[in-house]
Order: structure tokens, then sequence, then C-alpha cells
């Protein structure tokens, strides 16, 4: 019941976002205007529905996937592995998928075509979970999966640096530096209809995980002698994570602390159920993300804030401030 | 009704097997002790008995799809892991996973945790956080949520390392009852005196192998204690039941 309420008022809370995420922009249009436009009236002008369906729909709608996958992928890792302090970036996913995109600009294929960017993410997404389940085995420990995502986000970041350390010119070299700080400026709706389904599959596969991560709270072996398949579970945690994340990082870039905050703050408010915390923590990761990126329009609209910049600006205070809190409980 | 059987169960690690060959049947009715000193595979024979470890021989339980198993047998491992900060009400619930059907716990599922706080006298605790109680209490939650799971079979290691010593006579009491009441149990002890008394038959395991099976006046002889354990014991036929209490060690 307590958890229909916090469900209720967290949707409530990212619709109001994802509202003002329309309507606030650097056009400053009025708000019946803009709303008219968005659904393509005829009263309206031309460039104010560009404006709209072209600028601003896609980049409020990859906030609320972006921020949803995230925030997700980050409560089912945390649930997986019965630790807080994991994050969608542990298994190497997002590193990897920052690679694919450096490469894409480096080699001038992301000039070449729209999509060639994040495809090119989404390509290094998919070799690191080839690369993990290599490792960690289908029948690997969870030691053994924080080992291979450690060794598979050291060798990305390895692999990232060298990129940007051939990088032909300076100018090249700042534009993967942006890009890899992540945002959600300048994207289209066909980056929506890229990421859009390997989100919705990959979350829809992480919020079936419920049950199992429940089970898991007593440890790996109490929750096999229930009835879960954990061989299974962890390979559906990782595909599921796979597609969320890699699709989120392909089209925004890394975004920090997201997947790792908002199962933090909404832990006590669910009654630490794994299961609860999952749809609990969709609907956070899209509001924060949503809030931030309307955050970077609003505080510095002429100086190009990065987003993946200010997530992490508010994410390690606010964590720094949980650590603290649950510190003196301990005490 | 036999509600386990183990025929020739090995587990070998490397060369060496840690249980070696055990054959034996576990029916209703029946609350038995495992005993025998550290390392005599006592763990490894209930987890391998449960098929979470790979093993030689054959056993029920493991040759079971894992959710038919799920209904057959609950496992307590000795590991008391509480990973999240939920409450003893929903902890205890856990034990109804795989009873749960698509549209989450039942009033069956919620008459069954009522029935499993009650068995542990935990009505009290409830709402509290699981995870801020004594080990003793957090030992007696666990218990509960295995005992929620409602199966035919228990299987326990060492469910009462830790307890005080009214906590593990009530929890040796709650299992003879519920093996009175047409369950088995099967629990991994390591306190000899209570195993006598609560226990309606002791498997001693030494080195991996089964050495004695039977009744405890049967099993935990002078001989069997000095042999297995090392331990020289007072054994005493009282009107209170079988009295075994170590006196000191062997050689």
């Amino acid at each position: 019941m307590r958890l229909r309420v916090l469900l209720c008022l967290l949707a409530g809370l990212v619709a109001v976002l994802f509202a003002a995420s329309l309507l606030i922009g650097p056009a400053h249009l009025p708000i019946g205007t803009s709303l008219r436009a968005l659904f393509g009236s005829a009263s309206e002008s031309h460039a104010i529905v560009l404006v709209m369906q072209e600028i601003r729909l896609p980049r409020a709608l990859l906030g609320l996937l972006v921020g949803a996958a995230l925030g997700l992928s980050g409560a089912a890792l945390q649930g997986f592995l019965r630790n807080p302090l994991a994050e969608p970036g542990l298994i190497g996913i997002s590193g990897a998928a920052a690679l694919g995109a450096v490469i894409a600009l480096q080699t001038g294929l992301a000039a070449a075509f729209a999509l060639a960017l994040p495809l090119a993410a989404l390509a290094g997404a998919t070799a690191a979970v080839a690369l993990i389940l290599l490792l960690a085995g289908p029948r690997g420990s969870t030691l053994t999966l924080i080992l291979a995502g450690i060794a598979v986000s050291a060798l990305a970041g390895a692999l990232t640096a060298l990129v940007l350390n051939l990088s032909p010119n300076p100018f090249a070299a700042t534009e993967m530096m942006f890009w890899l700080m992540g945002s959600l400026a300048d994207r289209s709706m066909l980056h929506v209809w890229l990421a859009a389904p390997l989100i919705l599959i990959g979350g829809a596969t992480l919020l079936g995980l419920g049950r199992g991560l429940d089970a898991l709270t007593l440890g790996e072996d109490a929750a096999e002698a229930m009835g879960i398949r954990i061989g299974r579970l962890r390979l559906t945690l990782i595909l599921g994570t796979a597609a969320a994340v890699g699709s989120a990082t392909a089209v925004a870039g890394a975004i920090g602390f997201v997947g790792l905050v908002v199962p933090h703050l909404l832990r006590r408010a669910v009654g630490a159920r794994p299961s609860a915390l999952l749809p609990a923590s969709a609907l956070g990761g899209a509001a924060m993300v949503l809030a931030a990126d309307i955050a970077v329009r609003v505080i510095a609209p002429e100086r190009d804030l990065q987003l993946g910049v200010l997530t992490a600006l508010v994410g390690a205070p606010l964590f720094l401030n949980l650590i603290w809190r649950s510190r003196g409980e301990e005490a | 009704m036999t509600l386990l059987t183990l025929d020739n169960l090995t587990v070998r690690r490397g060369e060496c097997p840690v249980v070696d060959g055990v054959s034996l049947s576990l029916a209703e009715g029946e609350c038995v002790g495992l005993i025998g000193p550290n390392g005599a595979g006592k763990t490894t024979l209930l987890r391998a008995a449960l098929g979470l470890l790979p093993a030689g021989g054959h056993s029920s339980l493991a040759a079971l799809p894992p959710r038919a198993r799920a209904h057959a047998a609950a496992w307590l491992p000795q590991a008391r892991e509480v990973a999240w900060p939920v409450s003893v009400e929903t902890l205890v619930a856990l034990g109804r996973t795989p009873h749960l059907g698509a549209r989450g716990p039942s009033p069956e599922d919620r008459a069954a945790v009522d029935r499993a706080l009650a068995r542990m006298g935990l009505e009290a605790y409830r709402d509290r956080d699981a995870t801020r109680l004594s080990g003793g209490e957090q030992a007696r939650v666990l218990i509960a949520r295995a005992l929620a799971q409602e199966t035919p079979l228990l299987m326990a290691d060492e469910p009462i390392a830790g307890l005080d010593p009214a906590a593990q006579i009530r929890t040796m009491e709650v299992f003879a009852r519920l093996a009175a009441e047409g369950h088995a149990v099967i629990a991994a002890l390591h306190d000899l005196g209570l195993a006598a008394r609560h226990c309606t038959r002791l498997l001693m395991l030494s080195r991996g192998r089964l050495v004695a099976d039977g009744p405890p006046e049967a099993v935990l002889t002078e001989a069997n204690l000095a042999e297995v354990f090392g331990l020289r014991a007072h054994v005493e036929r009282t009107a209170e039941g079988l009295v075994v209490q170590p006196l000191g060690v062997t050689g």
C-alpha cells in the first residue's frame, strides 16, 4: 500500500519534470504556444513546431528513458550483488559503450552518418557483454562477475585514454571529452527510436527479476534452495543491464551517479525490498536525470554545461551525506 | 513416507572425498541430528543432498527440478545473511518464495508467515528491522523464514549456534514438534547434550563417512565419542532422558 503511494508520487514527479523539460528552453516560448506546437497545430509557425517536436521532445523523452534505465539497472545490480555500492558502470558496460563512441568520433565515422556514434557505442557494449560472459562463465560466482566487470572497465578506460591520446587534433579530443561527460543536448527523434526499444526491453527484463532478487537477500545458497536459478538470474541481469545501460550510454554518453544514488535514496522508503526498489528506482532515476537536464539549461544556458558533470556534482555530495547519516545511525 | 533418500552420495574436493559414500533415508516424523567434529563433512553432506553441490551417487532431492525441490525441502544455511534492512515480517515472508503465484502473496502465504512467527515466538518483532536485531534474534528470524516455507523436510546447518540456552532448547523443541506433526527435520548440531535429548535419530559423521546411525542411545556411546570426537564423556540414561556431558578430551 505504502509502496503504491510512493510509486504514484514518483510518477507524478516524473510527469511534472517531463512537462517542465518540454516547456523550459532557450527559446522562451509561452506555454500555450509550446503545447500547440508540440501537437503539430497548424496555427503555430514551422520553426516553433520544429523546436518542440525535434529538439525538446526527444530531449525530454531521452531524459526519461536514460534516467529510468540507469536507476533501474543500478537497483537491479545492487540487489544481485547485495552491495549498495554497485552501479551500472561496475560491470563495464558503460565504459565499453563510451569506448565505442570515442572510436566512432576518432575515425570520423560519427561524421559520416547520424547514427554511427550510438551504433558504435552499442557495439562496444555488446563486446563488453561477450567478454564478461566469457570471463565470468555461465556458472561463475558473484565475485568473478565483479572482477570481470572491473577488468572490462579498466580495459575500456585504457583504450579510451589511448584513443584520446592519439586524437589527431585538440578539437577532436575536446569533442570526445565532451561526449564522455554525457549530455542530452542536440539529440533527435532518431536517437529516441534507436534507444527506446532496447531500453524498454532491457527494463522489462530487469523488472521481472524482482522475486529472485528478493530471495537473494538471504544469500545465494538460501535463494537457490528456494527454487531461484541463480545462473539464469545472473545471465538475465547482465543482458538486461547491457540492453538498458548500453543503449542509454550510446545516446547520452556516460552519466554517472544516477544508478548509484537513486536506489540509495529510495531504499528505506520502499522497506528495502529489492523487488520494490526496482520500479521506484526507475522512476527516481528518470526524475533525477530530467531534473538535472532542466538544471543545466537553467543554470548556464550559454556555457553548455554537460549533464554528466551536473549529476556527479549533485550526486557525490548527496552520497557523502547518505554515508554521513548512515554512519551516525550505526554509532 | 520417505522424504529424502541418499544412495552412495560422494563429494570430492580434488582427489580427497569430503563426503564418502553416504546412504540413508529419512522418513516423516523423524527429528535427525547430524553430528561430527569440525570438517567431518556435515555441511557438505547437506548441501550435496540438496543438489547445491555437484556430487556422485544419488540424492532424491537433488534429482528434483528447483521449484519442486523448494516445495519438498527448506534449507537454512549456516551463514546468517540478511543483505538489506527489511522488516522481520518481510524476511520471514521470503520463505514463501516457492509458493508465490503471479499475483504475489495470497492469504494462505500470510497465514503461513503468521504461523512461522508464532512458532518462533517472534510476533512482537514483526515490524522490526531484521538487520538491527541481535545475532540470536536474527538466527530465530531466519529459522522462522525456513519454517514459513512449510515443506515436509527442513534441513538446517547449525541452526542453534549462537543462541542463548533457553532459545536453543526452545528451537530444538520446535523441531521436535514439527517432526511429531509429521514433518521431518535434519539439523547439523554441535551440542551433543541437546542432540541426545531432542532428536529421535542421530547420524554421526567422521571424515566424510557415516559411522553411526540410530537412536541417540545407540550412537552416543562412550566408545563412539572417544573414537570420533576424541572426547571423554559422561553418558547416562535418566528419568529426563539421555544425558551426555563431555568431561575432557582423550589423548
